[in-house]
């Protein structure tokens, strides 16, 4: 007989992670001084990955499909604050597998490191808070998840207190997530004022409602502002253009797992709700007749110059880890077209695009940021000349680096060629030309940069002599596995569609 | 499953040369490599195909399933041999295994990680002559050009940084404009929802495209047969894209050349004759001469400047460029053995090109110089090496009871017969004009290295190559012959697989 889970099991991902977090804390409180690496890392990995398995278990078996019955359909929790559809479960995964890459990494990067189990249970708060964040449904929730998870990643940012770029970082990015916070709090309270509610469909609901009695909206200015302010907390979380000059500066300073967690998890987690709140909250249609404004041609604008800034910025850096941190910014203009196409028929299609882009970037950017991670380890330096010749003595990081840097350019074999293939033609088909020439054009420029590192760690020779150098298992665990996933979504891309399409479909629907 | 365990057995086999220590690497390779030699052989015995893969012809060994689906359209996982790709996949796993035995004494750095990036491109050389969706195909097309940078960048000579580079986007940027072309076509051949080659050339025939973005539907086959024939040209290359070649091939390790010239040039032709020729006809005949004048221009030129150089590797690497010229010129002919004999040179100049770089690397291991002015005489000191040099530049010449002989005789024979080439015979007798050239400057590089009075000071020792260097070649030769021989052992296959083309073409 099967079993009937209650309802609020459908979030066990992230109560899972919840746990996790909480025992972490408990190990804390229980020996402060810990420095019981194995069991502090194995903690959080092991959460990440329980919390893992619960979200694709539940997406395998179908929960979150709209229109199924017994228990398998859209569960919404507390009167649909929150709600756990496809969507949602399909970013718990994203935010889930870069926890554990994280955890398992930082077994290693946090050696002999004095807040090793404050560390780990902020990553796993972050990570609870972004996996809320998947499943919130309402103005508030999502308030509340964002800033569960903006909280631990200023820690987080600054947790190297002796070293000053980490700590300057740390700062900035406090100051600007708190300007932003600010302006996305203001932007729900003119929402609200307009419509008088905070959940998403209701929100729709009285958009609908007072389209239907004849186009007259008292509050039109006011929920267009609103509108505009709450893409700028979005655009703040995902780090696109105009709110994203934080993002190098942080990327920079915070340890590298941290870089590559923030740049990655809380990136994805930022764009589920961007998706979420546009296309639940706002239907294009009734929202661009009350307020006069078409809020696809703003993602069409912000894609482009996103991608385009991110990738110049990339171009011209010489530091490793900056590059990176800009490449991530040229990535999220990527993900932002998946919103720029909803105006078409198909917008499914370029969404579900968008959404596969963030899985494999998942992979992939957290691989190279580990990596980067992994040079921190040995000391090497931050520029690409201090990288040369890396693979006389890493010669499978580095064969896994190439694959990440590849993959993040877009060239075949690897799981980013067909992410970004994928959004070249759904915005092909979505009638966006511009966009996808955008695309073209900078994943051809981005290659110059990717390249360039590939170059310097395999084919420049090393400027200064270096003896062999260590292989710490859990970064090196952490970037293989990253590695063999990019290259293994290439067989395996079909599922990945398929979910991500559904996923889409069924929130535009 | 034939083909898949084929590319799988040299995908893993990569991984595992990859992490195995450098000590045993090499062996490591040639004994994993034996076994998709020895299945491709296999396969080559119980080839129960017929016809063309894509014209509707009987298949061997095909295998498809789907693989993604977006939207309406479906990708797949399809391969599948006919009698154009089964050579060529019988030549690339055995030039593999050649090259990565000649590969033992000239490489004595990062042993593990040269063979493991060999076996990958062997896995993918493997996969761009057997795939038939156009995805599957593009995967291992480009996944061709990593590997072949890392080994230039890293194992190559002097200026390797450059060589690599201008490979790697001369190469890539081709790539792209052929994709964007490719794609353009399946979106604007309207009912077709699959990326299946078949599919494709039978839309493409049918009717063609029905137009997209405001161009007709004949214009944009048009605009995509040039920019994809562009996007092949720099792959083969044609003048003027094969600025690219002799840099890559003077910079690259032997074994890299030997897998460059004899098999990565002929993914460019291979890719002409799949797409270009067998997809658009109307746009073959009405680009006949231009493109005729394109592969002349590559014969003669090609060859005059492997006359002006004097660097033995740079002498063959451009000779390379007019023997694809030939091929070129025999695909445009548009007969039966114009194309069978463009198809059967692509396997003879593999042969050929390989057995010239194998014997140029073993003098220069032995040398540590390449130049011709240095070198006189050599006849006396490495006979066997000479001796396998000469043989080589013979079949570079044609001679006869070799596979040149018989592939570009063939060629000529078809290219004068051309119906749809106007002033064919002008081309023909313009590009046989390229032997004489061809002819000429090898037996000019062959007096001034192997006769006349040894005078190169060096301490290097010249005594007889060791077996590992010799054996490859002498395969190599055999096969050579073999095939200049018996041209039937392959040749039958390939009419079969060739007649259906000239059959849609209107031209049998």
């Amino acid at each position: 007989m099967a079993v009937e889970l209650p309802a609020w099991a459908g979030l066990a991902p992230v109560l899972i992670m919840a746990a996790t977090a909480v025992a972490l804390f408990l190990v804390d409180s229980i020996s402060p001084r810990s420095t019981n690496r194995a069991l502090l890392s194995g903690t959080a990995a092991t959460g990440a990955l329980a919390s893992l398995a619960a979200a694709v278990w539940f997406i395998t078996a179908g929960v979150g499909t709209p229109g199924m019955e017994g228990g398998h359909g859209v569960i919404e929790l507390f009167d649909g604050q929150f709600v756990v559809d496809q969507l949602a479960l399909y970013f718990m995964i994203v935010v889930a597998v870069v926890t554990a890459l994280v955890s398992v990494a930082s077994y290693d990067y946090l050696q002999d490191h004095a807040y090793q189990a404050e560390y780990y249970s902020l990553v796993v708060l972050a990570a609870t808070g972004m996996s809320t964040m998947a499943a919130a449904n309402s103005l508030v929730t999502i308030f509340i998840a964002l800033e569960l998870s903006s909280l631990p990643s200023y820690a987080l940012v600054s947790i190297l207190k002796d070293n000053r770029g980490s700590v300057e970082a740390g700062l900035k990015y406090f100051l600007i997530g708190a300007l932003s916070s600010a302006v996305f709090v203001y932007g729900i309270s003119l929402v609200y004022g307009a419509t008088g509610v905070m959940q998403l469909d209701a929100i729709a609901a009285a958009l609908e409602e007072s389209a239907a009695a004849g186009g007259e909206f008292a509050y039109d200015g006011l929920l267009g502002l609103g509108i505009l302010m709450l893409l700028g907390g979005f655009a703040y979380k995902t780090a696109s253009v105009p709110f994203h000059f934080w993002a190098p500066e942080a990327y920079e300073g915070a340890p590298a797992p941290i870089s590559a967690f923030l740049s990655s998890a809380s990136k994805a987690a930022g764009f589920v709700i961007t998706f979420r709140v546009f296309t639940t909250a706002f239907p294009l249609e009734v929202t661009s007749d009350l307020v006069g404004v078409d809020w696809t041609l703003a993602f069409v604008i912000l894609a482009i110059v996103t991608m385009t800034l991110g990738n110049f910025a990339a171009a011209t850096q010489r530091n490793v880890k900056r590059m990176l941190a800009y490449s991530s910014i040229g990535h999220a203009g990527y993900a932002l077209i998946g919103l720029a196409g909803l105006s078409a028929d198909g917008g499914e299609l370029v969404m579900g695009a968008a959404m596969m882009h963030l899985l494999v970037y998942g992979f992939m950017n957290t691989g190279a940021f580990l990596f980067v991670a992994l040079a921190e380890y040995w000391g090497v330096g931050r520029t690409f000349e201090d990288y040369n010749g890396l693979s006389n003595q890493a010669p499978v990081a580095c064969a896994a680096l190439a694959i990440f840097m590849f993959s993040l350019a877009g060239i075949p074999p690897f799981g980013g060629f067909w992410s970004k293939y994928f959004l070249f033609t759904a915005a092909l088909d979505a009638g966006l030309v511009i966009v996808a020439a955008a695309l073209v054009v900078n994943s051809a420029l981005s290659l110059y940069y990717y390249s360039r590192l590939v170059k310097a760690v395999w084919i420049e020779d090393p400027v200064v002599d270096r003896d062999t150098l260590a292989q710490p298992t859990g970064l090196y665990a952490a970037i293989v596995f990253a590695a063999v996933m990019t290259a293994l979504l290439l067989p395996g891309f079909g599922p990945v569609v398929d979910a991500a399409v559904d996923a889409a479909a069924a929130v535009i629907a | 499953m034939m083909i898949e365990a084929l590319i799988a057995v040299a995908l893993l086999g990569a991984l595992v040369t990859f992490v195995a220590p450098n000590r045993i690497a090499g062996k490591l390779a040639f004994a994993i490599s034996l076994v998709p030699a020895a299945l491709s052989l296999w396969l080559f015995s119980a080839f129960d195909g017929s016809g063309n893969a894509l014209l509707d012809g009987e298949l061997a060994f095909e295998s498809q399933f789907e693989w993604i689906q977006l939207g309406d359209y479906t990708i797949s996982w399809f391969v599948g041999l006919d009698g154009i790709s089964l050579p060529l996949v019988v030549l690339t796993t055995i030039l593999c295994s050649l090259a990565i035995l000649s590969s033992w004494t000239p490489i004595d750095e990062r042993e593990s990680q040269f063979y493991g990036l060999v076996l990958f491109i062997e896995a993918n050389l493997i996969g761009v002559f057997a795939a038939l969706d156009f995805f599957a195909w593009f995967i291992f097309w480009e996944a061709v050009l990593i590997p072949m940078y890392l080994l230039i960048g890293i194992w190559g000579g002097p200026r390797r940084k450059y060589a690599a580079i201008k490979f790697f986007v001369y190469t890539n940027v081709a790539s792209l404009l052929m994709f964007g072309a490719f794609i353009t076509l399946v979106f604007g051949l309207g009912d077709v929802t699959s990326f299946a080659l078949p599919e494709i050339a039978d839309a493409m025939l049918e009717g063609g495209p029905d137009g997209l973005f405001g161009l007709s539907g004949s214009a944009l086959a048009s605009v995509v047969f040039v920019a994809m024939f562009l996007g092949f040209a720099v792959k083969v290359p044609v003048v003027p894209f094969h600025t690219w070649l002799p840099d890559a091939h003077v910079e690259a390790p032997t074994p890299a050349s030997v897998l460059l010239a004899g098999v990565l040039l002929k993914m460019g032709t291979y890719a002409l004759l799949r797409f270009n020729f067998t997809m658009f006809p109307e746009q073959v005949a009405a680009y006949a001469v231009p493109i005729a004048a394109i592969a002349v221009i590559s014969v003669i030129y090609g060859a005059m400047l492997a006359l002006a150089q004097t660097d033995l590797k740079r002498i063959v690497a451009y000779s390379s460029v007019s023997s694809m010229g030939y091929v070129i010129l025999g695909l445009i002919a548009y007969t039966q053995f114009g194309v069978g004999g463009a198809t059967f040179q692509m396997v003879s100049h593999g042969l050929i090109s390989g057995l010239m770089f194998m014997a140029v690397g073993v003098i220069y291991n032995a040398t540590h110089t390449r130049m011709v002015t240095d070198m006189s005489g050599l006849a006396d000191r490495m006979p066997i090496a000479v001796g396998i040099l000469i043989a080589g530049a013979f079949g570079y010449m044609g001679l006869p009871l070799m596979s040149g002989f018989y592939g570009e005789f063939t060629i000529f024979f078809g290219a004068f017969q051309s119906e749809q080439l106007a002033y064919a015979p002008l081309f023909t007798a313009a590009a046989m004009f390229g032997i004489v050239i061809v002819a000429g400057y090898l037996l000019f590089a062959l007096q001034r290295t192997v006769f006349g009075p040894y005078r190169l000071e060096t301490d290097y020792d010249l005594g007889r190559a060791p077996l590992h260097d010799v054996a490859p070649m002498f395969v190599l030769l055999g096969l050579i012959i073999l095939l200049g021989v018996a041209p039937d052992l392959i040749f039958e296959m390939i009419t079969d697989a060739v007649n259906p083309i000239l059959e849609t073409g209107g031209e049998l």
